[in-house]
């Protein structure tokens, strides 16, 4: 019984911050891990997911995020938010899977991608030939197939700007670090993605009502 | 009047802006750039509605369960990543191959420099061939088990598949770093058959130890579907065939990638 209460007691103070979980892990404690895993992987999920754009490989950067958050875990620095540090590597490891999935994508569609270089990469001329007609614009489903879309043909960096800054409200500073770029090519990563983006599906987008423009400041 | 360009209403949009305020009086006093601003949040409030798929409550625990046995017993060790028992057993099987390709080399024939780097590749390749030949004769066997799997009673309301489970789990981690392996060897056929079988991995080591027999085939259905036990058969069919090929001219081999790769 003393026993049991020890060790809810110890769970508890392990609950208590990441930073305790972190350490206590180093000492040795490996189910100390187990906390930070639980907690944070919900939120690394989302990362991934919108990333990656599908929930096979979102599970699996979810894992290697945390694998490799173990194995690196001597070199986090205590002082540091694990949460952050943990989601850095998710995004590190989720443009690693995206361009594996472009390369095997580009292989396994080797004449479309030609006919795509030969059309220039233009997110574009994905959705030319398809022309909004107001059947599809009432399908919702259409809408979605074409964010997906839109989504799909922005680059690694692209998408991984725009997701953590549209999405997941990262600062510049921290989508740098991640693209290994600097914070000015970054926000101007992040331009682009919403300009491709904008360009794609304003053809499928109703545009909101001019009163509604006049809350516009978020 | 200046209007705002499209740069600059993306970047106050999104909280990057650096002159907010003289964005924030413009907008308010010119009705064209609010109305750009409002076809730009008509795009981005789109975008928001896609949804995030809820992986569920338990999902940290699951995370847990996947990664607990890869864990080392202390963290920030490289090479205690390595002594885990599974990964010791694929590394000494490894090292076993890269040792008997050595003596093999010893006692050949030394050929040129670019020789030297085709044995080398043909060397790494057919470790890739022994290892994941072998692994896909077990998934193939665990796949044919499971679509055989069938209520011994057809008033019994659970089956079983506890044991297929089990064995999908431990199949998933060495199919995921095969298929990353083949990836990074360029062999897209064989990492993308890989990439497939994971998916089916995958739904099998996800579903519950007892499953009814409604789900028992939609598992079994999906299989199916998926064709993967064909393609299975002949990824494993055509490695037999290059493991059994005394010596391979790295040209041929070379050739038969990119027919895989087209297939």
């Amino acid at each position: 019984m003393i026993r049991m209460q020890q060790s809810v007691d110890s769970t508890q103070a392990i609950a208590d911050s990441d930073a305790v979980a972190v350490e206590r892990t180093l000492a040795g404690d490996r189910d100390a891990y187990r906390v930070l895993v639980e907690r944070h992987s919900h939120n690394v999920f989302r990362l991934a997911y919108r990333m990656t754009g599908n929930r096979h490989d979102a599970e699996e950067v979810v894992q290697e995020a945390f694998l490799r958050g173990y194995q690196k875990l001597g070199q986090f620095a205590a002082r540091a938010n694990f949460g952050t540090w943990v989601y850095r590597i998710a995004a590190n490891y989720a443009i690693d899977r995206m361009r594996q999935r472009h390369k095997e994508e580009a292989r396994r569609e080797a004449p479309r991608a030609k006919h795509r270089d030969e059309m220039g990469d233009d997110p574009l001329n994905h959705v030319h030939d398809k022309a909004p007609t107001p059947e599809r614009l009432t399908q919702s489903i259409e809408l979605r197939k074409q964010m997906e879309q839109a989504l799909a043909a922005l680059s690694e960096a692209e998408r991984t700007a725009f997701v953590m800054r549209h999405w997941e409200g990262c600062g510049i500073e921290e989508i740098a670090e991640v693209l290994k770029s600097s914070s000015n090519a970054t926000k101007n990563t992040v331009f682009r993605a919403v300009q491709k983006l904008r360009k794609t599906l304003q053809p499928f987008v109703g545009t909101r009502s001019q009163a509604s423009a006049m809350g516009t400041e978020s | 009047m200046k209007h705002m360009t499209e740069e600059e209403l993306i970047a106050y949009r999104e909280g990057v802006a650096e002159q907010r305020a003289a964005i924030s009086e413009h907008l308010a006093a010119c009705v064209e750039c609010r109305g750009e601003l409002a076809r730009l949040e008509a795009v981005l409030a789109a975008l928001d509605s896609l949804p995030v798929p809820d992986p569920g409550a338990d999902y940290g625990r699951e995370v847990w369960k996947e990664i607990a046995p890869r864990l080392a017993e202390r963290p920030g060790r490289w090479w205690q990543v390595w002594m885990e028992p599974r990964r010791l057993t694929a590394a000494g099987g490894i090292l076993a191959l890269i040792i008997t390709a050595f003596v093999v080399g010893r006692f050949t024939k030394r050929g040129n420099t670019g020789e030297n780097v085709e044995n080398k590749e043909l060397v790494r390749e057919r470790i890739l061939v022994v290892a994941v030949g072998e692994h896909l004769g077990h998934s193939e066997r665990m796949l044919i088990e499971l679509s055989n799997e069938a209520p011994n009673d057809p008033k019994q309301k659970e089956v079983d598949i506890s044991a297929e489970q089990r064995r999908a789990e431990d199949l998933l981690q060495d199919n995921r770093l095969y298929r990353q392996t083949a990836m990074q060897e360029g062999d897209a056929g064989l990492a993308s058959v890989l990439d497939e079988l994971e998916r089916v991995l995958l739904d099998v080591a996800h579903s519950s130890g007892e499953v009814t027999p409604a789900q028992l085939e939609a598992i079994q259905k999906k299989i199916e579907a998926r064709g993967i036990l064909f393609k299975v058969r002949v990824v494993n069919k055509e490695l037999q065939q290059r493991q059994e090929a005394a010596k391979p001219a790295p040209a041929q081999n070379e050739s038969a990638k990119r027919e895989r790769n087209k297939a």
